[in-house]
Formats: C-alpha cells, sequence, structure tokens
C-alpha cells in the first residue's frame, strides 16, 4: 500500500543514487588517469598525438567563428557606443569581452563540441569492439596507453586554442572597426592597451580557459569510458560529453568570474 | 598520419598560440600595476570622493605616477580615507595638494597631484593634507536648479 508521494519518492530514489555512484566513479577515475599520467608524459609521442587530434584539427572552427564573433562584436558595439560618443571605446569593449568571457568560454564550447565528443565516440567504441579490454588481456594499462594521453592532449590544447580565438576575435573587431567603420586605428589599439590590463584580464582569462580544458578532458574521457559497450550507449555518451560539458563550462564560468572579477 | 607530419602540425599548433598569447599580452593589454617593491604608500583624506575606485590612476601634469591602493571611511570624522601608492622614481614636496578630477565629462575618475614647493619631501606612510572633492554632477546640477529658481523668483515678486 504505497500513497503517491512516496511513490515519487522512490522514483526520485534511484536517478539520486546512479547519480552519485556515477559521480564518486568519476572521482576514482581521474584518480587513476593522473597516476597513469607520468607514463603518458613521459611517452610523449601519444600525447603529441592528441593534441594534433584535439588541438590541430579544431584549429579552423576556432579561428573562423573567433574572427565572426569579433566581427559580430564590433558591429553590434558600435552601433550603440556611437550614440553615447563613445566610439574610440570599441577596442575596449571588444578585447575585454574576449578575453575575459568569450574566449575561455566559446572556445571551450566549440572545443567539447568538436573534440570532446569525438574523444567520446573513440573511446567509447574502442569499448565496445572489445579494444580496451583486449589490451587489458595483454597487461597494456588502457588508462594509460589511451585515456591519459587523450586527457593530457585536451588539457593542453585548450589554452591555445582560447587565446588563439580571443587573438582572432580582436583581429575581426579590428577589421570591422577601423577598416569597415573607419574609427582611428591609433585610439582603437592605445585605448584597447590602457584598458585591458595583463594579470588582472589576460592571465585570468588563461585561467579560466585551462579549467576549462581540464573540466572538458575529463568528462569526455570518462563518458566514453563509462559509455555501455553498444551502438546506442556510444552515441548517447556522446551527446551527454556536449550537453554535460556545455553546462559545466557555464556553471564553473560563473564561479571563476565571481571569484576573479568581484569588487574591482 | 605519419610522425613526422603529426610533429609538424603540433609544433605549428603550439607556436600559432603562443604567437596568440604574445599578441595578447603585448598588443593587446599593458601591465598596469606598478610592482609593489618600487612604491611607496601616501593617505589622504577627502570630503567626497564621488565615483573613485580602486585602482584609479594617480596622475600628475596628465602622468600616471601611481594607482590608489584602497579607500576606507573614516569613523571618527567621516571622510573617506585614500590610499595611494606612489611610484618611487617620483618624489612629491610635502605641501602637495590632492584633488579627485574626472577625464572627460563622463570618463573615469582619478586623483590629480600638484606639487607644491617645500623642501621635504614625502615619505612613505605620510598624509596629505591638502585635498579638495570631487565634483558631484548632481549637486552641481541642482545648485544651478536652486539658484535658477531662486532668480525667478525674486523676478516674480519684483513685478
Amino acid at each position: 500500500m504505497t500513497n503517491p508521494v512516496s511513490r515519487a519518492l522512490q522514483r526520485l530514489g534511484a536517478p539520486v543514487t546512479n547519480t552519485l555512484i556515477k559521480l564518486g566513479f568519476a572521482c576514482r577515475f581521474l584518480w587513476s588517469v593522473l597516476k597513469a599520467s607520468p607514463f603518458a608524459l613521459h611517452r610523449f609521442s601519444l600525447t603529441m598525438r592528441e593534441i594534433w587530434f584535439a588541438g590541430v584539427l579544431s584549429v579552423l572552427i576556432i579561428v573562423v567563428s573567433g574572427l565572426f564573433v569579433g566581427m559580430v562584436l564590433a558591429l553590434q558595439g558600435y552601433e550603440t557606443l556611437v550614440r553615447f560618443g563613445a566610439s574610440s571605446s570599441l577596442g575596449v569593449l571588444v578585447a575585454l569581452s574576449l578575453v575575459r568571457e568569450l574566449g575561455p568560454v566559446i572556445g571551450a564550447l566549440l572545443f567539447a563540441s568538436r573534440a570532446g565528443s569525438a574523444i567520446t565516440a573513440e573511446i567509447g567504441l574502442m569499448k565496445a569492439t572489445e579494444q580496451l579490454s583486449a589490451m587489458e588481456m595483454m597487461a597494456v594499462n588502457p588508462i594509460a596507453r589511451v585515456v591519459a594521453p587523450k586527457f593530457w592532449g585536451g588539457v593542453i590544447s585548450m589554452p591555445l586554442l582560447a587565446a588563439l580565438f580571443s587573438a582572432m576575435g580582436i583581429f575581426g573587431g579590428y577589421l570591422v572597426g577601423v577598416q569597415l567603420l573607419g574609427l582611428d586605428a591609433g585610439s582603437f589599439w592605445s585605448q584597447m592597451q590602457s584598458a585591458v590590463d595583463f594579470r588582472l584580464d589576460v592571465i585570468n582569462g588563461v585561467i579560466k580557459s585551462v579549467c576549462f580544458g581540464i573540466a572538458v578532458s575529463l568528462i569526455a574521457v570518462f563518458e566514453g569510458y563509462d559509455a555501455p559497450p553498444t551502438a546506442e550507449g556510444v552515441s548517447g555518451a556522446t551527446t551527454r560529453t556536449v550537453v554535460t560539458s556545455a553546462l559545466v563550462i557555464l556553471g564553473l564560468d560563473v564561479l571563476l568570474t565571481a571569484f576573479m572579477f568581484r569588487g574591482i | 598520419m605519419k610522425r613526422t607530419m603529426i610533429d609538424f602540425w603540433v609544433g605549428l599548433f603550439i607556436a600559432l598560440g603562443i604567437v596568440a598569447l604574445l599578441f595578447l599580452a603585448l598588443k593587446v593589454s599593458s601591465q598596469s600595476s606598478l610592482p609593489a617593491s618600487s612604491s611607496y604608500t601616501v593617505t589622504a583624506n577627502f570630503e567626497n570622493i564621488g565615483g573613485l575606485k580602486v585602482r584609479a590612476p594617480v596622475k600628475s601634469a596628465g602622468v600616471v605616477v601611481g594607482r590608489v591602493a584602497g579607500i576606507s571611511l573614516d569613523p571618527q570624522r567621516y571622510v573617506a580615507s585614500v590610499t595611494m601608492k606612489l611610484d618611487d622614481r617620483y618624489r612629491f614636496s610635502r605641501d602637495t595638494s590632492a584633488e579627485i578630477l574626472t577625464s572627460g565629462l563622463l570618463g573615469e575618475q582619478y586623483i590629480g597631484l600638484e606639487p607644491g614647493a617645500d623642501d621635504k619631501m614625502l615619505k612613505d606612510g605620510d598624509r596629505i593634507t591638502i585635498t579638495s572633492s570631487a565634483i558631484v554632477l548632481e549637486q552641481l546640477i541642482s545648485r544651478f536648479l536652486f539658484s535658477k529658481a531662486e532668480e525667478g523668483g525674486t523676478a516674480h515678486t519684483e513685478k
């Protein structure tokens, strides 16, 4: 004899327990990845291949979207700033929003959908086709051989991609602001330079992108390793990588921004 | 893909990333905060600091000579106490006056230092005694409006 309330509670119970189990497994997984990291960094050619896979192949999309985002920022910012006669601050607007927020955040979102999903699918398929078990049979630790290099490849690539995104965005803002809208190039750059602080803005942006790189890479390798070894399971895991990464990136961004830029 | 090709592309990628970082460091941003070792601290009390913020520049003759390090309210006299870190290279006489100015009509506020004629120089921990407050635009406008209204009132009664 169960009333609806307790039935609803029971139905709530299973997902909560499963989430907690998954979270605990993720922690254990992170620990074993970190433990296997010396091996991955020692045989650097493995990590090199993953930097190529995660970083180099993402350069094109990062460069092109960075350029477009910077251009749009400049067009929209000009529209508002020109009303207050402050159109020479356009460079400040573009540079600060890119370096502080958009570079790390959009860079990480693109990275998660371009490289993170591919990493998940690769590890998931290796698991589904029992390549990981085969490695274990041959006394090769699959975490050290496959997972840790992918993790470190992502962690190393992410800050470089975010910096590339910001730089391309600022270049796009320059193209639109100076070449198209006819602002003065000198005041564009000099106002930008005096308003953007290296330690406060650029370094904090890099710290953000490192945090996002760790989060996205961990989610990608974990979802792949945790995926049910079926075609359906791998596709679900790939979707979960992109969705979870996006949520974690945006949540972490709020947290990091609150720590870095409060009270200034 | 051959290993040398991977090496080539990864090398290019890392070089591109470092170039982007250098671009952000050298062309986009500047190191505006002074190193802590080569600065000395002075304080000044203001009746009203307006919109002055921590890290606002301290200028003398338009040249940035320091930064505002801290702002607090003196609980005894109810005046704002502003701590400034000034560059060691620049020394100011003890009767230097400080005023809060605005760059442009709506720009950021900064502290302007006007050197005096005293032989003795300000030391670390000294206080600038001659100060003038920020001009608060609202007060200025309301004062102007009141004086206008008074004028109008007297003109009306005279008739």
